[in-house]
């Protein structure tokens, strides 16, 4: 099976110094510039609908993220996907919401999650339910993502859940949360991102970045703050389709900042959605220039097929191991 | 009251002030409080804070009151009632993702934070809450605490 290169690298022991024996974490520790890329979930219970959106990813990723009913949509869960990831050898990113769950579930989902092979977990609030195909919904929120990232670090390094109660075995994991830079209040942004350190996040990845300046001038007061040293920041990317599908998330996808220079330059070219996808390669070249980012985080909304195209034009895996890049030839395990 | 609630955010500091002198004059009659029985006292307790921190903060008695460490913002107005900080999903008009003609929460509290003299534990890292304590007295409860920790400390 050699397509299925992204897991090769997930180890079951964790290397000196590290929580996990992900991938993930080590490319991220050695330095090198990590890649991530979301998976749309399914709408079906044929894993083949799964298997077939992470083939495409999978070449250019260290892990991929499961969703979890991203927008308070209905998809396949991201427990589910994970199960089918790890069981083809993929490094997985389980996102976590606190919306749909009580702690009590929670809890039992990390512990599944690490039994299965799961390495990396991204502790996320949750968009509303009053984003999603199900307004009626009732929202839970019995968590929030940084009580729920204390959660996770509570079981891995006390063994402990949150009553207390002893774990037999702690889950080794790898522990993520997001951050969204380009939301208001602004300068309370970076001081959001301290506490969410200091609540166990050892890597973040961004809501989309369209607006670099504004990325920018965070990251500065990331740098100023010291916090870039104590987590790994990989910033949200993704290609968008068209100008009108750009105004569409700008006014629908809670959080999503598109600035109107970005729709003008999509709506001046003559292929669209060429140019969204040269767009996000020049944006991943812009982002990957500044000091404290250690990755990217492609997120692109049906149009996985372009992500592969993306990440070689853009460059950011140039000095990779050629066994990790080239097609058809299975990596050895410690590739990275 | 949506409204009354923002004056309250604007004028932290004051509230502060009094939050401060209210703790003091509480701690002075904890022994005649625990005299009369705590537990005898937490209906009207809870009667009273239900009724003074519901005008003037929309006080949702979640019973684990943090309104000093949220820049005098009761969090649990939040839509998602997140206690550790805003959301990724707040507009670019610094309003709500659930209820848009609403000011996020939490970017009051942090404008209420930077008025008052310890904003800083706006950083304080806010345990899950303890459902059970819903409707009952956060400050009688608070205040059994404190004077509890004085009498050890003696």
């Amino acid at each position: 099976m050699s397509v299925h290169r992204v897991g090769f690298g997930d180890s079951y022991r964790p290397r000196e110094g590290h929580v996990s024996g992900g991938r993930l974490e080590r490319v991220l520790r050695s330095g090198r510039f990590a890649v991530t890329a979301e998976l749309n979930p399914p709408d079906s219970a044929d894993p083949d609908e799964t298997y077939r959106r992470a083939l495409v990813l999978s070449e250019v990723c260290d892990a991929i993220n499961a969703t979890d009913a991203s927008g308070a949509n209905c998809h396949m869960s991201s427990l589910g996907i994970c199960a089918l990831l790890k069981a083809a050898g993929y490094s997985a990113v389980m996102q976590i919401s606190c919306r749909d769950r009580n702690r009590i579930a929670i809890q039992g989902d990390v512990l599944g999650a690490a039994a299965l092979g799961v390495n990396n977990v991204l502790c996320l609030t949750g968009d509303s339910v009053e984003a999603g195909d199900q307004p009626g919904a009732k929202p839970v929120f019995d968590l929030d993502s940084i009580s729920l990232l204390d959660t996770i670090r509570g079981m891995r390094d006390d063994g402990r859940f949150l009553s207390g109660r002893a774990i037999k075995t702690p889950p080794r994991l790898f522990l993520g949360a997001a951050s969204n830079p380009f939301a208001p209040p602004f300068d309370y942004r970076p001081e959001r991102l301290a506490k969410k350190i200091a609540a166990g996040a050892q890597f973040i990845q961004t809501q989309y970045c369209f607006d670099v300046p504004r990325l920018r001038s965070f990251m500065s007061e990331v740098r100023d703050m010291g916090l870039h040293e104590s987590c790994f920041i990989l910033v949200g990317v993704g290609p968008l389709a068209s100008s009108r599908a750009a105004r569409w998330m700008r006014a629908n996808v809670p959080g999503v900042h598109i600035p109107d220079a970005v729709i003008a330059r999509l709506e001046g070219a003559a292929d669209e959605k060429r140019e969204g996808k040269q767009l996000c390669i020049d944006l991943i070249q812009e982002i990957r220039e500044i000091d404290g980012v250690r990755g990217v985080h492609v997120m692109a909304y049906r149009q996985e097929e372009l992500v592969n195209d993306i990440i070689h034009q853009s460059g950011v895996l140039k000095n990779r191991a050629p066994s990790i890049r080239a097609a058809g030839v299975t990596p050895k395990t410690e590739a990275n | 009251m949506y409204l009354m609630r923002r004056i309250a955010t604007r004028n932290a500091r004051p509230l502060e002030l009094l939050y401060l002198a209210l703790g003091r004059v509480g701690l002075a009659l904890a022994p005649a409080l625990k005299l009369c029985g705590l537990e005898r006292l937490e209906r009207p307790a809870a009667w009273f804070e239900s009724w003074s921190k519901g005008a003037l903060f929309d006080c949702r008695m979640c019973g684990r009151c943090v309104l000093s460490k949220t820049g005098m913002t009761c969090p649990m107005n939040c839509p998602k009632q997140l206690r550790n900080g805003p959301c990724g999903g707040v507009r670019q008009n610094g309003n709500c993702e659930v209820q848009a003609e609403m000011k996020c929460v939490w970017v009051d509290a942090w404008a209420g934070a930077g008025r008052m003299h310890r904003g800083g534990r706006l950083a304080t890292l806010m345990a899950p809450l303890d459902h059970r304590l819903k409707g009952s007295s956060a400050w009688l409860r608070s205040l059994a605490k404190r004077a509890g920790d004085g009498d050890a400390a003696r």
